[in-house]
């Protein structure tokens, strides 16, 4: 069978009073029915840009989309509206996500009435069974935004975009503006809706330890780059990448005895704007050389496992 | 007695805050017990509305009054109560001898000054010192923090978000304060950026002797950076002990589901284990113990009354009843 | 069936007034606007005297059971007039506002929802508006159209319709970037729904108290027409008129002055306080 969605190629520019802004550069990927893609980054690598640009929710510069076999590269507007049936976004901020002066069972209904397949009353029922899928007790119906926690509130948005049962939904840092014990209730959530309803997801993060726990398959990007991508154990067990590395270690472990040797990195990021052909990285990374300065070429180091780094063979622990 | 006093830089006894509003009174702090040694890091965990950062705002004495209301409680800073000073000793103890950072390093820098100016401005006000003293000092503690002197005359807007937080460490630290209070410093920040603040932190700490009080949610930086852990929910510290006893041997249900709910990176379970439900309305708390509702140990008498902090072990304090906190 | 029908749901003037009704000031503020009006509406019933009687022989008499606020130099009665006169004010604060509000709002709303060239011909305009001074450009033009109520209507509706243009603009750009309008296009929605559902609600806020606060600042603006004899014209009685009738007998009769100007006053400041509490009723994450 052939993947759900497809990417090649794509790249999203912004022009910008000081040039101009590479937000995605040359990113390909493929992503199967079911399966879960995880995109890690630092803030301004991209990866917002990228889920967006896929849903169009932001016009691509250049590329292709494939989506269930089709090209999707350039919908008509009423291709466009049957493709956002079935290719959904969960946002990251739940509180400026959801408009503030529409109720609950409002802002659910909202897809389903706009889709106008159904009648007031199918649609009633139909947000009743949704509020119950994402575990929103039915008092809360007439219930507003600003009344609910942050959890409540991110299911809304989870059961605004599973209302026209979707098969794709990128998740925006769905669950970064939550707290440890609310944020492992929506995983827990998300997660059982991918297993019943066999959802693709691409779930964007910065959280490393929450990506390794939902993806297949990881990409990592920096600066609107894809320097590596890999199924997920493969990534944290051989990461291949300089940043990779710097960026494994460096997440906190809740670990008093294994506190990992962490690779500090100097500097910060560079600017996305015009930047120079070679490594993205480079500015950072204590490898860099001449070659460096040259286009990084995606390599696949073994099955699944690319890497953009012309000096990741010599990095690679001895045998 | 005395012994105490110089292990301990701050000790808080029994904090109590209130914010008064006109439809309810909201109990953020209730009856918070809490020691500080000398020299050492406590990380003060919980999640968002637990209190963590009233009670860093009580320390200092800037909530704003009203709506919020110190109800009762000692907080004694190197041998004296806080709460007895006047507001112009007050002013001189905030900064000099007790620093704060913020989550969010704008709120903390002036926009319009330049970031040399605004650190020798802070050192000139608390210690009576030239101005060129005070400027070479500021740019003494900007290298210590990583930013080259060149950087002296920029503005803040010229900084990027990690290097804001370290001009912001470079300030707070400026002074030699005897103890620092950082408010989730690292939060707004990236992992990688993260690892360097955090880093700097802890150098200067040793290099300084300064204690520290690392309020956070992350249990990550906790185990990074802290000797001593104190879990706050609900205003209550529900678990306290040296970090190795906490993250070993965590007993609090509430501290047990918090480590249920980070995500390993070396699990195998196809789930997490939450807390289920939500933290209570801190102006509708329980009669009992405030984490009755979500515990999964909970038993009749947890609903009755509220259980008192038992050690189990020298050092490891814990509010449950089923560590014995009901005799 | 499920029985249970979806609760009726408070509309949203409902929900502002409970919140509206909580802020004592707020409240007070209305309650003596509400007295305003109705003296204004029920001066003929109200008033002890017509406006133009004149008495000579009871000239400038200080207040007296005849005449509880006493008279002016001609004999009239100053309570009677005060009724009178805020038919004039109000009508002029009323009327100017609204015409200005709407031609504003809708300006505004233009240059906001489509951006671009559009927005910019519009601001343009605005700008070069904005650089005549607002009393110049009421001043000229009453003094073209000729002193008269209706005129000074339209001249202080004229010139606070770029403020309106401006406020309206502002905020449907700040409500246009919020996610929640991503959202929904994301879910489908059609822009006429987004501009109908999404924006306008959440934008039209600031307008409502921008609109209560300037009430109070166009019966103040047509008080100092008055008074410069710009706009309403004697011997119909209007605040500010009745202000210019006595700044001559300041000295010796102060009162004349004085009751006037405490008219105008107590009513901006009503309409001030009153925008106020709106501001903060009308917030829906002000916590209940």
């Amino acid at each position: 069978m052939a993947a759900l969605l497809e990417v090649n190629n794509l790249k999203k520019y912004f022009k910008n009073p000081g040039g101009t802004l590479h937000a995605v550069e040359d990113v390909s990927f493929t992503l199967d029915y079911g399966k879960t893609l995880g995109v890690v980054g630092e803030s301004g690598c991209g990866k917002t840009t990228l889920g967006r640009t896929i849903i169009h929710l932001i016009e691509k510069t250049e590329g292709t989309i494939t989506f269930e076999g089709k090209d999707i590269s350039d919908p008509s507007p009423k291709e466009l509206r049957q493709l956002r049936e079935e290719m959904q976004i969960i946002f990251q901020d739940p509180y400026s996500s959801l408009n503030p002066r529409m109720s609950v069972s409002e802002a659910i209904m909202e897809p389903l009435r706009v889709q106008g397949k159904l009648s007031k009353a199918e649609i009633r029922a139909e947000v009743r069974k949704l509020m119950d899928t994402v575990g929103l007790a039915e008092r809360f119906e007439n219930a507003y935004p600003h009344e609910l926690d942050g959890g409540r509130r991110q299911r809304i948005g989870v059961a605004r975009a599973l209302a026209l049962n979707p098969k794709f939904i990128v998740c925006d840092e769905p669950v970064s503006a939550l707290d440890v014990s609310i944020q492992a209730q929506i995983i827990n959530l998300m997660l059982d809706l991918q297993e019943a309803l066999g959802l693709a997801y691409m779930f964007v993060t910065h959280d490393l330890s929450v990506v390794k726990y939902i993806s297949d398959d990881i990409m990592v990007m920096y600066l609107g780059n894809m320097v590596e991508k890999s199924p997920s154990d493969e990534l944290f067990s051989h990461p291949l990448h300089p940043y990779t590395k710097a960026l494994l270690s460096a997440i906190p472990v809740p670990d008093v005895h294994n506190q990992p040797d962490r690779i500090i990195m100097q500097g910060e990021l560079t600017s996305p704007i015009n930047p120079k052909p070679g490594c993205r990285f480079m500015a950072r990374c204590q490898y860099a050389s001449p070659e460096c300065e040259e286009p990084q070429e995606l390599v696949e180091h073994s099955p699944g496992h690319f890497v953009a780094c012309c000096h990741y063979k010599e990095l690679l622990p001895q045998q | 007695m005395n012994d105490n006093m110089n292990d301990n830089i701050l000790e808080i006894r029994d904090l109590v805050v209130e914010y008064r509003t006109d439809e309810a009174i909201i109990h953020a702090v209730n009856g918070v017990n809490l020691v500080v040694k000398r020299g050492e890091t406590l990380g003060l965990v919980g999640e968002t509305g637990a209190g963590k950062t009233t009670i860093a705002k009580s320390i200092l004495r800037i909530l704003p009054t009203p709506p919020s209301k110190i109800c009762g409680g000692e907080i004694v800073f190197d041998g004296e109560d806080l709460m007895q000073k006047s507001e112009s000793a007050m002013r001189k103890i905030r900064g000099e001898k007790i620093a704060m950072i913020f989550q969010d390093p704008m709120t903390a820098l002036n926009p319009i000054e330049r970031i040399g100016a605004q650190i020798s401005e802070a050192i000139a006000q608390h210690n009576k010192i030239k101005r060129y003293e005070a400027e070479n000092r500021a740019s003494d503690m900007l290298e210590m923090v990583g930013i080259p002197m060149e950087r002296y005359n920029e503005y803040p807007h010229q900084f990027s978000g990690g290097m804001k937080q370290r001009v912001v460490i470079a300030m707070a630290l400026a002074c030699n304060p005897t103890l620092l209070i950082a408010d989730e410093p690292t939060t707004a920040l990236d992992v990688t950026i993260q690892a360097q603040v955090l880093e700097i932190m802890q150098s200067l700490k040793e290099r300084l002797g300064t204690s520290v009080i690392m309020i956070t949610h992350d249990l990550g930086v906790v185990a990074n950076c802290c000797s001593s852990v104190a879990v706050i929910y609900a205003g209550e510290i529900v678990e306290y002990g040296s970090a190795v006893q906490v993250f070993d041997f965590p007993t609090h249900p509430y501290t047990i589901g918090l480590f249920g709910s980070l995500p390993k990176l070396n699990s195998t379970e196809p789930r997490l284990k939450p807390i289920t439900g939500l933290m209570p309305d801190p102006a509708n708390l329980p009669t009992g113990c405030s984490f009755y509702e979500r515990c999964p140990d909970a038993k009749e008498q947890c609903s009755g009354s509220k259980p008192a902090m038992v050690e189990i072990e020298a050092g490891h304090f814990v509010k449950c009843f089923r560590d014995g906190g009901g005799e | 069936m499920n029985d249970k029908k979806l609760k009726k749901k408070k509309s949203r003037f409902a929900e502002t007034w409970r919140r509206l009704k909580k802020n004592k000031i707020a409240v007070v503020s209305l309650f003596i606007i509400f007295l305003i009006i109705l003296a204004a509406i029920l001066a003929p019933i109200l008033a002890p005297y017509p406006y133009d009687l004149q008495d000579y022989s009871a000239a400038f008499s200080r207040s007296s059971k005849e005449h509880p606020l006493g008279t002016d130099r001609l004999g009239r009665d100053v309570l009677s007039r005060l009724l009178y006169g805020a038919r004039q004010s109000l009508q002029i604060g009323l009327f100017s506002t609204t015409f200005a509000a709407a031609i504003g709002i809708l300006v505004g709303a233009i240059a906001g929802f489509y951006g671009g060239w559009t927005d910019n011909l519009i601001m343009r305009i605005l700008d070069v508006y904005q650089g005549i001074p607002m009393f110049l450009l009421t001043v000229t033009l009453a003094a073209v159209l000729g002193p008269s109520l209706r005129n000074a209507i339209i001249a202080i509706a004229i010139s606070s319709i770029s403020g309106y243009a401006r406020l309206m603009r502002a905020s449907i750009l700040t409500v246009r970037e919020m996610e929640y309008v991503e959202a929904a296009t994301a879910i489908n929605v059609r822009s006429a729904r987004i501009i109908r559902k999404h924006i306008i609600p959440n934008a039209i806020s600031p307008l409502i108290v921008s609109i209560t606060m300037s009430l109070g600042s166009s019966v103040l603006a047509g008080a100092g027409l008055s008074f410069i004899g710009l706009g309403v014209q004697p011997p119909i009685p209007e605040w500010g008129a009745m202000i210019s009738d006595a700044r001559n007998f300041l000295r010796g009769q102060m009162y004349l002055s004085m009751y006037p100007g405490l008219c105008v006053m107590i009513t901006v400041l009503s309409f001030n306080l009153l925008g106020d509490g709106l501001r903060d009723a009308l917030d829906p994450r002000q916590k209940t």
